[in-house]
């Protein structure tokens, strides 16, 4: 039951073969079972999840119009808020916080009647590309444990795999939602900046930021995204126009005519062989689906990692500056006497990790006077370049497409100590963040050298979602057939997994 | 090359509000030069005439109707106070003793 598609549960809810509370406690069971060496979860909410569970039964029971995933449970990026439930963004700082409101995705999730079974671990306050950077110890692959699943939505993506949840939301500012994706064998899509509402997603890079869906196959991806994305009047950076059609695009999977243009820059040398392999047999299988391959170059592109290390921190610097130990979340130091200014230098001393320390200094330092125009400055005008590489590639094609990360999974604690290694994981999926486009992975194969999964990113224009949703079911029903059986139907047992 | 001493890394430390012990401003001043080296790169390639983009979306200012509108009760808003006095927030001195 758990390894089915979201839709197909769906599908078993509605016609009364199954019930959610069945659904969720089958979850519920097999992340009692795999989660202890998994741990894609940093809080189960097994009380809560049983009740919405048994309220959606009811509903149904009386005859009440329900929505397409009603029924069906969830695993939320712990960076999201919901009221009550703990929120802790992978953080000390936050531990034990609940917050009292939810974000809107919550709400749109809850009024989907969707199953919310509990939050996913995730690098701390979305920094970095491992999970490593959790204060509450990393998220193991399930294709191999002792590799990284991704990050920073490592948790999320995680939870697919081990089939622990069929849904889950996660947020990417760099890639936290592709690249996780990518190296678990899974589909994950960050929707264009401003179709999903940041209210209640704490913020680390706000210009940046974008929450999305992550999912087993595109189709459920499409439905978890239509239930989520919309315009919010609690977001000024919100889009008010309608949701792009990306179910329907997911359903008809048409790319016939299409013209898919394959950057240049995102490929070659710095990419592993069995991630070439794959994408360019995914090339020849979109090519005999009737899309039209051609080749763009985006020269700037080479500067985008460059530009994100300074802006991501820079806003950061600025974002995290309300972990100031006043109003809620840990405090440290507060003695008799003690200053406030000593009480918020020993909070954030003790409450913050590593890597969250090195961005907030390192934007500091961007932003200072003195310094200002050389970095950041320069880093919003490179950004400005790189979209105008997209505009231009978008004139000779309808979506772009490359490998979603140069390799595959890498070991836990391979590159924990060497930042740059790690930032270079997401060369190929930050241009999209800087220009605020849509992009989405999803699994193209196997590498052939390591027998890990490797992701195919796609790439659409300012809502225009539904194109990269269209090419996705394309490109997802033609390896299908290819392998005859999902991917992930290749993945290890986890022991004691159902 | 461009670098930054313990003691810069310090001051930075202190305009950022976050305590750090020796050998954390010693391990991030290294860092910090590979760092910086590397991020530097953006002062290659835009010339003056470039645009600077702080944001993806043409940004407008909005307004809506000035209703009134549910918002968070007291004991909501301070359910995750670190500690609190008569139904505010409170918090260590602010004001220097004299």
């Amino acid at each position: 039951m758990i390894r089915n598609s979201a839709f197909d549960m769906a599908g078993k809810l509605a016609s009364g073969e199954i019930t959610s509370v069945q659904l969720t406690q089958a979850h519920l069971d097999q992340i009692t079972a795999v989660d202890k060496d998994v741990h894609a979860f940093l809080h189960v909410d097994t009380q809560g999840a049983l009740a919405q569970a048994a309220a959606v039964d009811a509903k149904r029971k009386s005859g009440e119009k329900l929505a397409p995933l009603a029924g069906v449970p969830l695993a939320l990026k712990d960076v999201m808020t919901q009221k009550g439930i703990p929120t802790t963004c992978g953080s000390k700082i936050l531990e034990g916080w609940r917050p009292p409101y939810d974000s809107t995705v919550v709400a749109h999730l809850k009024k989907n009647d969707i199953v919310i079974l509990g939050k996913t671990n995730m690098d701390e306050f979305a920094m970095g590309s491992s999970t490593e950077n959790s204060a509450y110890g990393p998220t193991h692959n399930p294709w191999d444990l002792t590799r990284i699943p991704g990050g920073s939505g490592g948790g999320s993506a995680a939870s697919l795999a081990a089939f622990e949840a069929p849904l889950a939301i996660g947020t990417d500012t760099g890639g936290s939602i592709r690249q996780p994706a990518a190296v678990t064998g899974t589909v994950g899509v960050k929707p264009t900046y401003g179709g999903v509402s940041r209210y209640g997603l704490v913020a680390f890079s706000s210009s940046l930021d974008q929450a999305g869906p992550c999912a087993r196959t595109v189709l459920d991806a499409a439905l978890l995204h239509e239930a989520i994305a919309g315009h919010d009047p609690k977001d000024s950076t919100s889009i008010n126009a309608p949701v792009p059609a990306v179910v329907a695009a997911a359903k008809a999977g048409n790319v016939k005519g299409m013209r898919i243009g394959v950057v240049k820059e995102l490929n070659g040398d710095g990419y592993q062989k069995g991630v070439r392999t794959r994408f360019e047999e995914s090339l020849e299988l979109l090519a005999a689906a009737g899309a039209e391959i051609v080749e763009v170059s985006a020269p700037n592109f080479e500067y985008a990692l460059a530009a994100y290390y300074l802006i991501a921190p820079s806003e950061c610097s600025s974002n995290l500056a309300r972990f100031d130990a006043m109003r809620y979340g840990l405090r440290v130091g507060d003695t008799d006497g003690a200053s406030a200014e000593s009480v918020m230098n020993l909070t954030r001393e003790v409450g913050f990790g590593r890597e969250v320390k090195r961005r907030i200094i390192l934007g500091t330092y961007a932003l200072s006077s003195g310094y200002y125009d050389a970095y950041y400055g320069s880093a919003q005008k490179v950004r400005t370049l790189i979209t105008q590489d997209f505009n231009k590639a978008f004139e000779k094609a309808d979506v772009l497409v490359s490998p979603t990360c140069p390799t595959t999974a890498f070991k836990i604690g391979e590159k924990a100590n060497d930042p740059l290694a790690m930032y270079l994981n997401d060369i190929a999926t930050i241009p999209v963040n800087m220009a605020g486009i849509g992009g989405m992975s999803l699994p193209s194969g196997l590498a052939e050298e390591d027998g890990l999964p490797v992701g195919f990113q796609i790439m659409s224009p300012v809502m225009k979602d539904d194109r990269m949703y269209s090419v996705g079911a394309a490109l997802e029903a033609a390896l299908l057939s290819k392998w005859g059986a999902p991917l992930l139907s290749n993945i290890p047992a986890l022991a004691g997994s159902k | 090359m461009t670098s930054l001493s313990r003691d810069d890394v310090a001051k930075l430390a202190g305009l950022a509000r976050i305590e750090m012990s020796d050998a954390e401003l010693v391990a991030l001043s290294n860092e910090f030069t590979v760092i910086l080296d590397a991020v530097a790169r953006v002062q290659e390639v835009a010339g003056e005439d470039v645009p600077a983009t702080s944001h993806p979306l043409p940004l407008r200012n909005v307004f809506r109707p000035d209703e009134v509108i549910a918002s968070l009760s007291p004991t909501d808003a301070l359910s995750g106070a670190p500690a609190q006095e008569e139904q505010r927030f409170r918090v260590p001195q602010i004001l220097g003793e004299e």
